[in-house]
């Protein structure tokens, strides 16, 4: 992955605007939170193949950035500290945001195609 | 060692649940060729271990830990593994009754004289909590006189206070390469705990009380099963 280039990454959201696409979508803190530190609150969210088609796709360019995709019908799908990007072999358009642990914080992931189970 | 056994079925949810817990033991079963299989539910596809910068991506990881869990078996000793393709994060909202059959499944298929999995209530991690209530379920429908032995590892931070000292303690210095070359084919995940390990290490720790040292588990106690029925 590179870090988010906001001109590139514009041009790929673009890319997949006004066509049926595959979404992930993940944020986590990490299932063992609570259990290293007690006063953690666990909390976390994932959709997966869920499929959608946005009008507008824009990402913000302060870094960690924002994506906002607005879709037909009032609907939104929202990912706030997306550090990192690449569009994969399988012309998939992969977003995620590594923190400063080497941790994964958030993912959003485009595909024409479903992804993998 | 612990009392020989004739097969030994391991059933975890994620690659690395063998390495820490009990790898040292799997690893000296295997060295008297005691057969092992290792039924791994998910391929920890939802870890959060992705480095920054990123080594890989969510969708690239899977395809990673699928090695990595290759090359701890093979590191242990484990010539019989089996991935049962679920998800990550996703075991406990499958079918109860499924789980329960695939868990049969390999009981009848392999006849195993030992199960290892984790103890219920004391897992921590929601699909460690789901893989042991499944796996005790289907041992609890074998009759009293057939069941196999039944190992947990319990890692909850009342672990103690619950179920009090362990009964199974077992030394595992004599292979204590292999568990290390197990946790280490799982780099990606474990990078950070091998590091405070070295550490360790170098600050002169007595290596009483490592992961290198001893492993623990607990022995079901159907006495105080964790539910009625099912
Ligand atoms: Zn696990």
């Amino acid at each position: 992955m590179e870090i988010v280039d906001t001109k590139k990454l514009q041009e790929l959201l673009n890319s997949f605007a006004n066509k049926e696409v595959y979404i992930h979508l993940e944020t986590t803190n990490g299932a063992y939170a609570s259990h290293f530190d007690e006063k953690v609150f666990n909390a976390s969210a994932f959709i997966r193949n869920v499929k959608l088609r946005y009008e507008l796709g824009k990402v913000t360019p302060d870094s960690p950035h924002r994506i906002g995709l607005k879709l037909h019908d009032n609907g939104w799908v929202y990912a706030q500290g997306i550090t990192h990007y690449e569009l994969d072999e399988l012309g998939r358009l992969l977003m995620a945001g590594h923190g400063y642990d080497g941790k994964l914080a958030v993912a959003l992931e485009i595909s024409e195609k479903p992804f993998a189970y | 060692m612990l009392q020989p056994e004739r097969q030994i079925l391991v059933v975890f949810p994620h690659p690395d649940d063998e390495a820490f817990g009990v790898s040292g033991t799997l690893a000296q079963y295997a060295k008297v060729g005691t057969p092992i299989t290792y039924a791994c539910l998910t391929l920890g596809e939802m870890g959060r271990n992705l480095g920054n910068p990123p080594f890989t991506t969510r969708e690239g990881l899977p395809l990673i830990r699928k090695e990595e869990l290759k090359a701890s078996c093979d590191a242990i000793g484990i010539k019989d593994l089996r991935m049962m393709g679920l998800r990550d994060k996703t075991v406990e909202f499958e079918d109860d009754e499924k789980m329960v059959q695939m868990i049969t499944d390999l009981i009848d298929e392999l006849n195993p004289s030992l199960i290892i999995t984790f103890y219920p209530n004391y897992a921590v991690h929601p699909d460690h909590e789901a893989t042991a209530r499944a796996v005790v379920r289907a041992v609890r429908r074998i009759p009293e006189e057939n069941r196999p032995r039944l190992y947990g590892v319990a890692f909850a931070n009342d672990t103690l206070k619950g179920l009090g000292e362990p009964d199974i303690v077992n030394d595992i210095r004599d292979v204590k390469e292999a568990k290390w070359n197990s946790m280490h084919a799982h780099i990606s995940q474990t990078g950070w705990i091998l590091q405070e390990e070295a550490k360790r290490k170098n600050e002169g720790a007595t290596n009483e009380d490592n992961w290198l040292t001893i492993e623990r588990m607990y022995s079901y106690r159907w006495h105080e099963d964790f539910e009625a029925s099912f």
